[in-house]
């Protein structure tokens, strides 16, 4: 087709996800929301490309993916620290760059981080399915065929955004870049079953060191260290939010993320930010977790704080 | 007294861009009524404020933009709709089934294909035609909807023939397979691991995505799925015949008989 170009899956990695911003209005059907786990970084690689922020990109785990060019386009990868390299040369993240018909892209493993966001000007064109592109493996629902990325699939994409595109590649200073380390504080809202944990309980919950257990998924991420009590085993099932902390019978706290069911049993002692969500899907077993509650009006101005700290960071200009 | 007076439902935090509306703390007929329709209200009036709800057994959890509202905002626009229905929605209409559709399901329940029908009889002391009895006898309210995709919990089941989950989960329960756990049943809509006790088998299709997705949600929703959360289920029993003339498909069991049986 004249207006479509298109990128070919050499090798999808370990884990490549098609993600835009996730799915919503679906819920009544069981489904899940999807979506990018670090969603700063996705929209980092989105903003480089001259993108709307909610595009669709290919979300890599762990690393692996080689994708070959069947187009001229714009490219940028932020997230976790993977090489990245185009025909061979290493290139930054952080950064666009311009490819042409035949180049391959290729992104090694991470070394700091756990995901990465790769965006293409205008965004993979790939038909919704309700609503969103977002791909959750679990549900056989997004992506290309409601799964991960294989080696040989095509992904289409907008010939016609090029030559409206600015020829420029556009950079983030590293000064502005996250920092994957292997500690996070995240902050929790006490919500939902929270009264029936004792004020003992939540202090130990509050003050106690976790680390990140071998189960951590785009569902969520079950954590290890002292178990919390509460006084009740189970709830009638009710609506999970994202960032939701579950704590089963066993007392360990499971923090639910993207891929998360949509209803479910198990009481919960809050929910964590989505600022802090973000860096928590960047760590890998064994990380450290601390939790520190805020309050929701806090929360709040978190999320404005960093929505403003977003718009007002600038691009620079490179080539 | 059937009305939402505010001491019939209470306000909570979610998450940062959720808040969660409880309207009582046990499974029953008038609380799931009250559910659904305060789901409806949320939906009608403040479709444009909220990004998506999820209505459950005894409480509905409303998502909102943060970018655009603060959750002080969402409460009290919440509080209003949820509590006007008092003098928008007639007391009557709580009460009886009005405003719920019936949905009739056709189940082939066969030894062959439900395997835990023998262990329900024996453990409710009754034969297998009176387990299916009972389980079509009932018409069951869609609870919630949940698990996977499709997956409606419907209650509630007859206490002669609850059953508690199996002690280990099937890898493989078969897509249409009606089950029973303790006093819920539910057709699972896709194949899937499983504990729930097998009894039949439904050739509707519970999760169909064979459909064109250019149409608004709404729509689309009504394509994919034959029930809603507040909806009434009944099950009609069908031969063989019927089931496959219907566009069942009989599974091999022999492959699904992985999970071992309690007591």
């Amino acid at each position: 087709m004249a207006n479509q170009g298109n990128f070919v899956v050499n090798s999808p990695g370990v884990l490549s996800l098609i993600q835009d911003n996730g799915r919503y209005g679906a819920f009544e059907l069981g489904l899940t929301n999807g979506g990018p786990v670090d969603k700063t970084a996705f929209q980092w690689a989105n903003r480089l490309c001259g993108n709307d922020l909610t595009a669709s990109t290919i979300e890599v785990s762990i690393g692996g993916l080689t994708l070959t060019a069947h187009v001229e386009s714009k490219i940028a990868v932020t997230g976790a620290t993977m090489p990245l390299r185009i025909n061979g040369q290493v290139k930054s993240l952080w950064q666009s760059y311009h490819v042409k018909p035949g180049d391959v892209i290729e992104l090694g493993f991470a070394s700091a981080g756990l995901r990465s966001y790769l965006a293409i000007a205008g965004g993979f064109n790939i038909p919704a399915m309700f609503g969103s592109t977002a791909t959750v493996c679990r549900e056989h629902v997004g992506g290309i065929h409601g799964g991960q990325l294989n080696a040989g699939d095509i992904l289409n994409c907008q010939l016609t955004n090029y030559s409206t595109i600015t020829k420029h590649n556009q950079l983030l200073e590293e000064k502005y870049w996250p920092n994957y380390g292997n500690e996070v504080v995240l902050h929790t809202i006490p919500s939902y079953q929270q009264r029936h944990f004792s004020s003992h309980q939540q202090r130990l919950f509050y003050s106690s060191e976790y680390r990140v257990s071998k189960s951590c998924d785009r569902m969520g991420y079950r954590l290890e260290g002292r178990a919390i009590a509460s006084d009740i085993s189970g709830i009638l099932s009710e609506g999970i939010c994202h960032g939701a902390i579950q704590i089963p019978a066993d007392g360990q706290p499971i923090v639910l993320l993207n891929d998360r069911q949509t209803i479910g049993g198990y009481p919960k002692i809050g929910a964590v930010i989505s600022s802090d969500t973000a860096q928590l899907g960047q760590l890998t077993t064994g990380a450290k977790v601390h939790f520190e509650p805020i309050s929701m009006d806090k929360a709040h101005n978190l999320y404005q704080l960093a929505a403003s700290q977003f718009a007002r960071t600038p691009l620079s200009q490179c080539d | 007294m059937n009305d939402f007076s505010e001491k019939n439902f209470s306000i909570h935090i979610a998450g940062e861009n959720a808040l969660i509306l409880y309207f009582g703390e046990s499974v029953n007929v008038e609380t799931a009524t009250r559910v659904k329709l305060a789901a409806q209200l949320i939906r009608t009036k403040m479709g444009a404020d909220i990004i998506d709800i999820v209505p459950s057994y005894a409480s509905i959890m409303v998502m909102f933009s943060i970018e655009q509202y603060d959750h002080h905002y969402i409460r009290t626009q919440l509080r209003a709709v949820v509590s006007k229905a008092i003098t928008t929605v007639p007391s009557a209409s709580l009460n009886n089934d009005n405003a719920a559709s019936v949905i009739e399901l056709p189940v082939y329940y066969d030894v062959e294909i439900g395997p835990e029908l023998a262990l329900i009889a024996k453990h409710a002391n009754l034969t297998i035609e009176q387990v299916i009895d009972i389980h079509q006898a009932q018409e069951y309210i869609v609870y919630a909807i949940g698990f996977a995709p499709g997956f409606a919990y419907l209650g509630e089941v007859d206490a002669r023939i609850a059953m508690p989950r199996l002690s280990s989960p099937r890898l493989k329960v078969p897509k249409g397979a009606v089950a029973i756990a303790d006093r819920q049943t539910a057709v699972y809509p896709s194949e899937s691991p499983g504990g729930w006790n097998l009894i039949g088998l439904c050739p509707v299709d519970m999760f169909n995505i064979d459909v064109d997705f250019e149409q608004p949600l709404p729509q689309l929703a009504k394509q994919v799925m034959p029930v809603a959360v507040g909806d009434i289920v009944k099950f009609m029993r069908i031969t063989r015949a019927e089931f496959v003339d219907l566009g069942g498909i009989l599974p091999n069991m022999t492959e699904n008989s992985a999970g071992s049986i309690n007591g």
